[in-house]
């Protein structure tokens, strides 16, 4: 019996069995429905074995907006939590594990995927390329972001949630203070997640540098090409670091090993300068590729091209190289001494210079434009003075000494939430709706866009600001309940007014697409927003090939130029086109991953064995594999192509 | 897909051109990966806890033969990518299983060092310094080892199909792995035990 | 009062979304809002950036800006500084943008008007690099002098003798030595006015954060290290203190109170102390390690005697199993220690 108990929730409540009962029907149904529409077989052969990017992109980002819920209503049920003094509507175990994975969720598994949802489905058309250079391995990374999030999800009904705040500091989250398996779901399905998101950063470097169509040198590359290139970089230097640092957590969960333990020559701190070496980057690597998605919008909607593009690019690489080198204000508290403190005051201020020059580059794209406001646009109009406000605060906090009054505090909630949430949040809705016409062939409705935007944007204020108060009168962060006498109460009162309003902007955004999908008219353009770059060339939505005729690129608004200053994009006749074979490897290879996962949090060896040979025969597959890919000949691109002609 | 000829085997074609710079971006990372683990090492070096230290336990005999064996399979290999240059099939084949063989005693006498270690009360759980140690060595050793069946594979390939444009790429880009675990292992060569012997 | 000052708070961030909605209307698509005067809308937005400002630096009581030693004085000072500054960029920021928004809109451009493709303007981009540098300049010059200053004993405070206090955490209490009075205190800690305290932090358990914000910022309690916090009270008077970083269940209620007094009633309190309190045994400091909460205990003798802090000798690449560490075979070592503490000072 005591092998079944360790799969036993240790702290269950109303809400766990709920959920249990929840997920098994939900499994029910899916599978019922699948069965009964006969779509199994689609679902294999059109998604489950793709390599295409644009569907991967897809994939991606419904999995990013159904973990934008999951992880929002962690938010809502902490906010909840704090409204009123001396709430009992969570206890503390059950606060710590739905901050923890709010924070792992928000970050790793919605706001990751929602990068990369655009990346994937975004750049190879930006750049003119028939998919990404390892088609195959898009599809690996996918799935092993989508089973590593999988993995960390049936943490809540299999075992426990992990405890230890998303920043997991040991010894806290060792075995000496965490015994439940939560913090090992933690290391484990990070790691997974983490191996897909480095495989995508040397997939899409190798895209960018390599598949440019002829004419694009990397001066004439579109904003949010650019910015994925260098989040793309960072990924590559940064993920090896959280690689090592989660094996070494893993080791000391399952091994008894003391690289962090309070005995034997452990270090605590060793994990928290790890974890930042790789958190600090990892911010960027989300913040980037939304300045870029920002340039593209403000661009097409100011009519105008984006102003100074040369500092724009210099500037991003310039905070890519500074992203590695400020960890260390993540804790000025620990004792490091004056001089180190200083030094890292220093770096991080700096990063303020260049992205200051973005936000002028931004409003200097707006003078004499033409500046019309479309819901995008209205995202992007609303970062700006949202995201200042986070931005400046980020300065406050950089003052070390200052910031030993900040630093776990709601203040820093605050000033993170306000970066993240105009920063990251607001840009990937604007390139969920401004893309939105190129995945499925017709326009989201401007109105309830609208409307979604101005809520969200003012439920934000709502929700964060107030926490900058709190935060200085000592309100410190992750504590599950407060007195009466702190006087915190109606301030966290506000701040669960406004997580009510974020969550129905969020409502309100899936409305949108169920009318939308109802009722929008699907006769429109290849190019309804009248953009300037290559992937508004061809037709909505994008056949698999993605261009009938590689393009030829004389400047970096391919698009514009081409409809203003008659430069000729597509010339010359078709020819077969080579594409890349689905393959159902990918997947299973996720799948076992799942298992060895599960099998090594609970420290099942012999499945945990079997799982790696399967992975390795999985690689070994791969190795003796011959696949030459496939043509696609004239014939059928001619009819794809007049088919798409018509339909416009 | 068209070959072009005026390249070497491994460069001829688009696709290969693409696995050879991703492989060199992965490279890239599996150098932050090794110096994170260099830079915790260093870290933890004194933390031996009630365990013994590096001083201690380090012994020469081990460690320069296997320094010796993987420099001399470094060398090895790179003799067998010349000889599928100059498209030897036979030669290279020959210098590819020398290389495997070499590899193979590296991660015998690797096996004794660890069983040593754990046999005298240095072993994964005794202080943060032995895990470290143990972890770094561990990370490279599971990399030689995966090597040797990465290698074996791509050998029974170039038996089956020749040397073809993907064979060819295939073989190179484990040139190029093999020989950053070399240049790996110099560095924990001078770094781990030099340093921590003297 | 302390919950009025909220109220007002809350009716300052009020006024704050009567103004936002104010802003809304200005970009809904209205025709009768068209015609409303472009100045009157920036003006909106200007009164909005001051309610911020106004309502910031209304906020004297929040416990941060509301220092009552040197220590958290300048750190305060910092704060209001970098606030006014911040205000002012985020102003500029406020005002540009509402001077793009209203002018270059469509609706006020002829239908034929084609917007111009301007590339850089080096003048422009130097400006837009060069006073944020300044800035920046400034304000790191000024984050390295407070440094400093918050890392050695407060100004004017140099000449007097420090009392040296080792607060500890285990969870979830605070275990607070004076091994000079030789007595020591679980979750309050009361300490003389017009005197540089010194801390001497580390924990039993997970990382905690040591921190009193009227008195000064806060530090890690960590297993393996020392580290030192240097505060000092000006006034007499009670303050809260907790534990800020989080450590697990207990966490929310790991508070410890504070009170600052006259040297001399100090003294009288040490006394009384010594006069009542029984002495901290091994046997009776290892249950109160036990997790949990507990309320105000005081003692006499401190536990540094039988369980050394990881300092010196001691330190967390030394020290071997746990059990080893609570052995009383080490006493005479860590003796040795505190003494060399006490000719330090």
């Amino acid at each position: 019996m005591d092998f079944f108990d360790r799969f036993a929730i240790p702290h269950p409540s109303l809400a766990i069995y709920a959920s249990m009962v929840a997920i098994v029907l939900t499994v029910i149904a899916i599978v019922v429905g699948l069965t009964y529409f006969k779509k199994w077989g689609y679902l294999w052969r059109e998604w489950l074995t793709t390599v295409d990017h644009k569907r991967i992109g897809i994939m991606y980002l419904i999995s990013a907006l159904l973990m934008l819920f999951r992880g929002g209503v962690d938010a809502l049920m902490m906010r909840a939590q704090l409204a009123v003094p001396e709430n009992t509507l969570l206890d503390a175990q059950h606060y710590n594990e739905v901050f923890t994975t709010h924070g792992v969720v928000m970050i790793l598994f919605m706001a990751m995927p929602f990068i990369m949802a655009l990346m994937n489905f975004v750049v190879p058309l930006q750049i003119g390329a028939r998919d990404v250079a390892f088609p195959r391995l898009n599809a690996l990374s996918f799935w092993l972001f989508f089973f590593g999030a999988m993995l960390f999800n049936i943490s809540f009904v299999v075992g426990g949630s992990p405890d230890a705040g998303w920043t997991s500091y040991f010894p806290l989250a060792g075995n000496e203070f965490s015994t439940s398996v939560g913090t090992n779901y933690y290391m484990i399905a990070i790691q997974i997640a983490g191996i897909g998101t480095l495989m995508t950063g040397i997939n899409f470097i190798t895209t960018i540098l390599k598949m440019r169509a002829p004419g694009m040198t990397l001066m004439k590359m579109p904003m949010f090409t650019w910015s994925s290139l260098i989040a793309n970089v960072i990924i590559v230097f940064a993920f090896p670091v959280l690689t090592v640092a989660l094996a070494m957590g893993t080791l000391d969960r399952l091994f008894g090993t003391h690289f962090f333990t309070t005995n034997n020559g452990g270090m605590d701190m060793l994990w928290a300068n790890l974890f930042w070496v790789w958190g600090h980057p990892e911010v960027y690597i989300l913040i980037l590729p939304a300045f870029g998605i920002y340039s593209e919008v403000i661009s097409t909607f100011a009519r105008r091209n984006l102003y100074g593009y040369k500092s724009m690019v210099a500037s991003m690489v310039i905070i890519s190289l500074l992203s590695f080198l400020v960890w260390v204000h993540h804790f000025f508290t620990m004792g490091q001494g004056a001089l180190t403190n200083s030094i890292f005051s220093i770096t991080t201020m700096a990063i303020a210079v260049p992205t200051g020059v973005k936000i002028f580059n931004w409003l200097f794209t707006l003078y004499k434009g033409k500046i019309e406001i479309t819901t995008p646009m209205l995202y992007a109009l609303l970062f700006i003075p949202l995201f200042t406000i986070g931005g400046v605060t980020g300065v406050m906090l950089g003052m070390s000494a200052a910031d030993y009054q900040y630093h776990n505090t709601m203040f820093l909630v605050a000033h993170f939430h306000m970066v993240i949430i105009p920063g990251v949040v607001f840009a990937m809705l604007a390139g969920l709706t401004y893309y939105w016409p190129k995945m499925f062939g017709f326009m989201l409705n401007e109105r309830i866009g609208k409307i979604t935007a101005w809520t969200i944007g003012i439920s934000t204020l709502v929700a964060f600001m107030p926490m900058f108060f709190t935060g200085l009168d000592g309100q410190a962060r992750r504590m599950y309940t407060y007195s009466e006498s702190t006087g915190f109460g109606p301030l966290n009162m506000v701040s669960f007014v406004g997580a009510i309003g974020l969550a129905i902007g969020f409502i309100l955004l899936v409305y949108n697409v169920y009318y939308s999908i109802r009722y929008a008219s699907r006769d429109i353009s290849a190019d309804p927003w009248d953009a300037r770059t290559l992937e508004w060339a061809t037709h909505s939505p994008v056949p698999e090939y993605n261009f009938a005729i590689v393009p030829h690129v004389k400047s970096e608004e391919a698009l514009w130029d081409a409809k203003k200053k008659r430069h000729i994009l597509f010339q010359g006749n078709y020819e077969k086109i080579h594409m890349p074979n689905n393959s159902g490897v990918p997947f299973i290879m996720g799948s076992i991953f799942f298992i060895w996962g599960f099998a090594l949090v609970f420290s099942l060896w012999p499945l945990a064995i079997i799982a790696t040979i399967g992975i390795l025969a999985c690689m070994a597959h791969r190795s003796m594999e011959i696949d030459h890919g496939r043509y696609i000949s004239v014939k059928e691109i001619e009819e794809t192509e007049t088919k798409l002609r018509g339909a416009k | 897909m068209k070959i072009d000829h005026s390249l070497p085997l491994e460069y001829s074609t688009e696709e290969n051109r693409l696995k050879i710079l991703g492989f060199w971006i992965f490279l890239g990372a599996e150098i932050m990966l090794f110096g994170t683990l260099f830079a915790s090492y260093f870290t933890l070096v004194d933390r031996i806890g009630s365990g013994p230290s590096g001083k201690e336990i380090f012994e020469i005999t081990p460690v320069l033969i296997e320094t010796i064996v993987l420099l001399t399979s470094s060398f090895t290999i790179g003799l067998g990518v010349h000889a599928m240059r100059i498209g030897r099939k036979k030669a290279m084949m020959s210098f590819f299983v020398i290389t495997l063989l070499l590899g193979l005693v590296f991660l015998g006498v690797e096996i004794f060092e660890f069983i040593h270690y754990v046999h005298i009360g240095a072993g994964l759980q005794t202080s943060a310094f032995t895990a470290i140690l143990l972890s770094t060595l561990g990370t490279h050793g599971l990399h030689v080892t995966f090597g040797l069946f990465w290698g074996l594979f791509i050998l029974l390939q170039v038996k089956k199909r020749g040397l073809t444009p993907e064979t060819a790429n295939k073989s190179f880009i484990f040139s190029l792995y093999w020989h950053f675990l070399d240049v790996v292992w110099i560095f924990i060569f001078s770094f781990v035990y030099l340093k921590g012997m003297m | 009062m302390f919950i009025r000052k909220k109220y007002y708070m809350i009716v300052m961030l009020a006024c704050d979304l009567y103004h936002l909605q104010k802003i809304v209307y200005m970009f809904l698509p209205s025709k009768n809002l068209e015609r409303g005067i472009d100045l009157k809308r920036f003006g909106a937005l200007l009164t909005l950036v001051f309610t911020i400002i106004t309502v910031l630096t209304g906020c004297e009581s929040l416990l941060v800006l509301d220092p009552k030693g040197p220590q958290a004085e300048v750190q305060a000072n910092d704060i209001k500084m970098s606030i006014y500054i911040m205000s002012f960029i985020v102003l500029v920021v406020f005002g540009l943008l509402a001077y793009m928004l209203i002018k270059y809109r469509a609706s006020k451009q002829g239908k034929d008007y084609e917007p111009p493709h301007i590339e850089g303007n080096i003048v422009v981009e130097a400006i837009c690099v060069g006073i944020p540098i300044l800035i920046v300049a400034f304000l790191s010059f000024m984050s390295v002098k407070s440094n400093y200053a918050v890392e050695s004993t407060p100004k004017g405070y140099e000449n007097k003798k420090p009392l040296v206090v080792y607060a500890t955490s285990s969870n979830w209490k605070w275990h607070f030595s004076y091994p000079e009075e030789n007595i020591e205190t679980v979750n309050y800690l009361y300490i003389p006015t017009n005197r540089p305290i010194e801390f001497k932090l580390y924990s039993h358990g997970p990382i905690t954060s040591f921190w009193i914000p009227q008195l000064g910022g806060q530090k890690y309690a960590m297993a393996d290290m020392v580290t030192t916090l240097h505060l000092a009270a000006d006034v007499p008077g009670e303050y809260m203190g907790r534990n800020a970083n989080f450590s697990g269940k207990g966490f929310a209620e790991n508070t410890f109170n504070v009170k600052a007094m006259p040297q001399d009633e100090f003294e009288d309190w040490v006394k009384e102390v010594k006069g009542t309190a029984k002495p901290l045994t091994e046997q009776k400091f290892n249950e109160l390690l036990e997790p949990g909460h507990l309320g105000q205990l005081t003692f006499t003798g401190t536990h540094l005697g039988f369980l050394p802090p990881p300092e010196g000798e001691n330190g967390g690449h030394n020290h071997g199993s746990h059990n080893a560490k609570m052995g009383t075979e080490k006493n005479e070592a860590s003796e040795s220690i505190l003494e060399s503490e006490h000719n330090h000072h």
